[in-house]
């Protein structure tokens, strides 16, 4: 047998050992040639006399990271091209074939009538993990780093070959749902206490224990294609089943809001799939599977989420003409917040790290601080307590700028206030070496103004980091004026070395990811002044896709930050830039009630005392307005769309002034830096999946209806004209892409 | 077209829900052959006359399943010429089968008919049926799918009532309850259960806690704050009514309706059948209507059937004297007062299923009798008659003397 992917061994006892081991690649995945080499595997397996058994494993490091997602947008993309082709019909039941084909070479290994055993050497995600669903006995490593699970839900799909069934069939339901669908990733042990694998052992026992599983208790067929066989969780139409269940689609809608299709179809094929025989489940998730597929939903978070991050994360927009060269040794300045998050990612990253701040004991203070987060990662076990060690000790405190002279990198992470980090810079340069580049971590001060302070402009730079630093896996780099190659590309060197996700941006106010959630935050002060509850603004908000509502997202940023900057837009804008309603809204919730936020526990929420205690919306607001009479003649819909559409509309605007100039870098950066509806595929995704024709005319609606602030800029309009979209207009280059 | 009369309705007397409730040893058919043999005897009827019997049953299993009505016809001993049909329509599946009974005299398709409803909630669950719209997600997501008494919450949440109103309201429903029983306004319509040997089982409503006041219900933890807070349901409640916050729970089992076993029965018929089997007309049906509602409020369709039927008859509560809302839970009355800006006095004057209990399909058919014999006790004219329903429904019926 001619086999490219795997190597297919056949002991003397007739054990058939099939070692997935993709050449060149470091990472096995699923894409067409594996498909049709499995179903020749299987094919051998089950009609060759002299094979008894098999082995299913892997020769990389890793077992596999599942299906090839470009091979999935591509099932998308010819589907519509057989759509306009062949018609709609031919076109699905193609598509439904071509997505049904590996849950049934899976299915065929699963009742190919001798026993499988997979003997899973490392990670095993998406379709690799439903291949060794499909074994008859699983056998793991005992590694907690080994990630074991169906993330696809998170890229806006669903398990297509058999996951969502057995998953369904071995766990207890209330588990099995949980992990499809929030695509958790198992460690080994909370494999197996699920049931979903039945072995754990150490790994230079691992081709053994498997061999000893086919000589003592080898097994042939699946405990669902038993007579009498039990789902975990009872029947679906009993008693057991209607605990789980009922919760389960209010859980769901909790969780998802009904915005993931992908989500809701898992439900949907659990529910139904357990009713059913295995074959006929089978086939109902495929179904489904073929109908996610076609969602705009997974073709724009398939882009977003997986092809375009994994590009900025490859530095697609690295300078290729500075020579690579790993960042060693950084130093901070401050050792606040920021500056310690900063300090605990690079160490763990294996970086030196020199933490200063004006004395020495601030500096140990955020040491401190690194090592109380650490602890928090071990007792969550993300951390051994041997990493958590050597990263510390990467990390040296002082106060002393001499400490400088010898780092490939210097972030200043002080206090956001200009003549203070102007300061720093100027003592910083007496010391730092040629070469080394300086990065300021700021959301607000404009770099280029920032760098004019600087005698090396070249070297300077803009790296805003997101808080808390160690969970927010965007950083933006802003170039100034006079930024230079080498400092970008180091920058981004530096990013990729801390394994987060950079976004390149030109310098504005607010660069791009404050100016756009800018947009979002006023627009929810604009609702408040129109009498609409507040609980139905923050409500609206996550209905729309944000993490949080509009008002709690402001109680984080400062109440009396979002004053300032009113003041200062109507200083240079003109008092017309800001409605009256809006501003003296916010001047009484600064000035009267000393609402300033989270900060001082009194915001748009009170903020109680009592660890673990809810926050609740501020009785007293609704004093402030004139409330609406009736709520339910609010459209929702219309409140949705305002908070989408402004801040579309503002990265619209950042793309047209230059600010952005990749569109991966709009979206990507939209979904990471600030939440923004991840099932959109992000700012950009939202209107090419709207179509900007459309777009501009809702833009227009809402215009007429809620102020110039909606009107769609030159750009959008020029592309709703001629039919454009941004990923059409503005394609990332290939060469990039690649890169 | 010919006119439909109602000339003689019975009920069984409501039976605590549990193991240990007077009617738990009665079986489903028993109690729905009970009030088929009440309307006989008590009229002297021909029931070869009988055209149809008509019975809501909202949980149709086991030995309330296949068609409940065409077994308690052999049971009660009726010909076999009389068949049955059961109806379900949830809560208000015995005042639906009263109008479908109505609607097929009124079209003079039949001439006499039984209508009513049974549930023996002791002997079969709540639920026991199975429901697609709490477990199928094609259809819960849809349909907003909450428990009742979630949804129950969230209407008082969301019209502002409070702990305090709706305990009070539910010691109203006692006192008047307790008061109705105590002066004989159901003595007519209430038949005692009996054993074979015609010893007496039940002859009143098991449930009633006439001695109930605010400081006892006060000490009653609320019932659905699991399920809203564990469950999800209360972020279902929001998202399809996100000018809320928080959804309050204050319902639990004292302003809640009862648990209960019980039947009813209406006996229908045409002028000439009504004249044929020497029967004297008491009540006729004026007018009814049904609707679906929003469902995560799952329990507002009176209020907006109300409005359907009035809309179409040109009647306003000008034109009512007496209003009977089941009282599923207190905020669903509370609401509909409040909706309509009624006076509590001419609602529910004789308590209701707080105080004496809710079987399913029953109820509807139960209460209709309720008002009609109150009518007639004050000499009034036309009633309202109104359930919520499950999923978001209602039906409403005007009912006016003859």
């Amino acid at each position: 047998m001619e086999l490219k992917n795997f190597r297919f061994d056949i002991d003397s006892d007739g054990i058939a050992t099939i070692s997935w081991d993709m050449p060149g690649k470091s990472m096995n995945v699923i894409d067409l040639s594996v498909m049709d080499e499995l179903e020749k595997i299987v094919e051998a397996i089950s009609s060759d006399q002299t094979i008894t058994s098999a082995i299913v494993t892997s020769g990389k490091q890793a077992f596999s990271g599942g299906a090839d997602l470009k091979m999935l947008e591509s099932l998308n993309s010819s589907f519509q091209t057989e759509l306009k082709e062949k018609g709609q019909q031919a076109a699905i039941e193609k598509l439904f074939a071509d997505a049904s084909r590996l849950g049934d070479i899976y299915r065929r290994l699963e009742t190919c009538g001798k026993p499988i055993v997979a003997a899973i050497n490392g990670t095993a995600v998406g379709g690799a993990f439903e291949l060794v669903l499909a074994c008859h006995h699983r056998i793991v490593v005992d590694d907690e780093n080994i990630k074991l699970g169906l993330p696809e839900v998170r890229v806006g799909l669903m398990p297509g070959a058999g996951g969502t069934q057995r998953v369904a069939r071995m766990a207890n339901p209330q588990d099995a749902l949980q992990m499809l669908l929030k695509g958790q990733q198992l460690s080994p042990s909370r494999a197996k206490a699920m049931k979903l694998v039945d072995e754990i052992v150490p790994l230079d026992g691992l081709l053994a224990s498997a061999k000893k599983w086919l000589a003592d208790s080898p097994r042939s067929v699946q405990p669902w294609d038993e007579d009498g066989f039990r789902l975990p969780g009872g029947k679906v139409y009993s008693a057991q089943g209607a605990n789980v269940f009922p919760a389960a689609n209010a859980i769901y809608r909790r969780e998802t809001y009904d915005n993931y299709p992908g989500a809701r179809s898992i439900m949907s094929a659990v529910f139904e799939g357990l009713q059913l025989p295995f074959d006929t489940a089978l086939r109902v998730e495929a179904r489904y599977f073929t109908h996610v597929l076609q969602t705009k939903e997974a073709a724009a978070m398939i882009r977003s989420l997986f092809i375009s991050m994994q590009e900025l994360n490859k530095l697609a927009r690295r300078p290729s003409d500075v020579p690579a060269d790993p960042i060693r040794k950084i130093a901070i300045i401050g050792a606040g917040f920021m500056g310690a998050g900063i300090a605990g990612v690079s160490a763990r990253a294996g970086i030196e790290v020199v933490l200063l701040d004006r004395d020495r004991e601030s500096a140990d203070k955020g040491k401190a601080s690194v090592e109380a987060g650490y602890a928090h990662q071990v007792s969550r076990k993300r951390m051994s307590e041997a990493e958590k060690d050597a990263a510390l000790l990467k990390i040296a405190t002082g106060a002393d700028y001499a400490a400088l002279a010898g780092v490939d990198l210097v972030i200043e992470a002080v206090f956001e206030d200009r003549g203070v980090k102007e300061q720093i810079i100027e003592r910083a340069e007496t010391v730092l070496e040629p070469g080394t580049i300086f990065g300021s971590n700021t959301s607000t001060l404009p770099i280029t103004s920032l760098a004019s302070t600087s005698k090396r402009p070249k070297d300077f730079i803009g790296i805003h980091f997101f808080s808390p630093v160690d969970r927010m896996m965007l950083v933006e780099i802003i170039k100034g004026k006079k930024t230079g190659e080498r400092a970008l590309a180091r920058a981004l060197d530096f990013v990729r070395a801390i394994r987060k996700t950079p976004i390149v941006v030109n310098d504005s106010r607010g660069f791009y990811t404050s100016r756009v959630v800018e947009t979002y935050i006023s627009e929810g002060h604009r609702m408040l002044g129109e009498g609409i509850p507040a609980a139905m603004i923050e409500n609206v908000g996550r209905m729309a896709g944000m993490p949080v509502g509009p008002l709690a997202l402001n109680d984080e940023v400062a109440i009396d930050l979002s004053l300032k900057i009113m003041r200062a837009t109507r200083a240079d804008l003109g008092a017309d830039s800001v409605p009256d309603d809006q501003f003296r809204l916010i001047e009484q919730m600064v000035e009267k009630h000393g609402r300033l936020g989270r900060k001082n526990g009194k915001g748009f929420y009170d903020y109680p005392d009592r660890a673990g205690a809810k926050k609740t919306l501020w009785p007293g607001l609704a004093q402030l307005v004139q409330l609406v009479s009736d709520a339910d003649a609010i459209d929702v819909e219309t409140l949705k769309q305002r908070f989408l559409v402004i801040q579309a509309l503002e990265t619209a605007r950042c793309f047209q002034e230059s600010v952005l100039t990749d569109v991966r870098e709009a979206d990507v950066g939209s979904i990471l830096g600030f939440g923004f509806a991840p099932f959109t595929g992000g700012t950009l995704s939202f209107i090419d999946f709207m179509g900007a024709d459309k777009f501009v005319a809702l833009a227009r609606r809402l215009a007429k209806a809620h102020g110039a602030r909606f009107k769609p800029n030159r750009l959008l309009t020029q592309m709703a004209k001629n039919n454009e979209s941004f990923y059409g207009r503005f394609s990332p280059p290939e060469a990039e892409k690649t890169a | 077209m010919p006119e439909a009369f109602i000339y003689d309705h019975v009920r069984s007397p409501r039976g605590r829900g549990k193991k240990d409730g007077a009617l738990h040893e009665v079986s489903t058919v028993k109690l729905a052959a009970h009030v088929l043999e009440a309307v006989r005897d008590r009229n002297d009827l021909d029931t070869a006359l009988v055209d149809d019997v008509v019975l809501g049953c909202v949980d149709p299993v086991g030995e309330a399943g296949g068609d409940i009505a065409r077994s308690a016809v052999f049971t009660a001993g009726y010909p076999n010429s009389v068949p049955g049909i059961h109806v379900n329509r949830y809560c208000a599946s015995g005042l639906d089968a009263v109008n479908l009974a109505h609607a097929a005299v009124a079209s003079g398709q039949h001439d006499l008919m039984i209508a009513g409803g049974v549930e023996s909630m002791s002997r079969v669950g709540i639920g026991s049926a199975g429901n697609a719209w709490a477990m199928d997600p094609v259809v819960a997501l849809p349909g907003y799918f909450m428990p009742q008494g979630v949804s129950a919450d969230l209407i008082a949440t969301k019209y502002g009532f409070s702990r305090s109103d709706v305990d009070a309201y539910a010691v109203e429903s006692q006192t008047r309850a307790a008061h109705a029983w105590s002066e004989g306004y159901f003595a007519n319509s209430v038949v005692p259960v009996r054993d074979i040997n015609g010893i007496t089982i039940l002859d009143h409503d098991e449930h009633m806690r006439p001695d109930t006041n605010m400081q006892k219900l006060g000490a009653l933890n609320a019932s659905f704050t699991l399920y809203g807070e564990m469950g999800g349901f209360d972020a279902v409640a929001i998202q399809a009514h996100p000018e809320i916050e928080a959804v309050d729970h204050i319902h639990h089992a004292g302003n809640s309706s009862g648990i209960v076993d019980g039947a009813a029965a209406v006996l229908i018929g045409s002028k000439k059948a009504g004249k044929k089997a020497g029967l004297k007309p008491r009540a006729k049906i004026k007018a009814f209507s049904n609707i679906g509602s929003e469902p995560a409020l799952h329990l507002t369709g009176p209020v907006d059937v109300t409005e359907k039927l009035f809309k179409r008859t040109g009647m306003s509560f000008a034109d009512i004297d007496l209003v009977e809302i089941n009282e599923a839970f207190a905020s669903v009355v509370l609401r509909y007062i409040q909706a309509f800006d009624l006076d509590p006095a001419i609602v529910n004057v004789n308590g209701g299923a707080i105080a004496m209990g809710h079987p399913l399909g029953a109820t509807g058919a139960m209460i209709l009798g309720t008002v009609i014999d109150e009518l007639e006790r004050r000499d009034l004219n036309r009633a309202l008659v109104t359930l919520c329903i499950g999923a978001g429904m209602g039906t409403a019926t005007i009912v006016e003397r003859v």
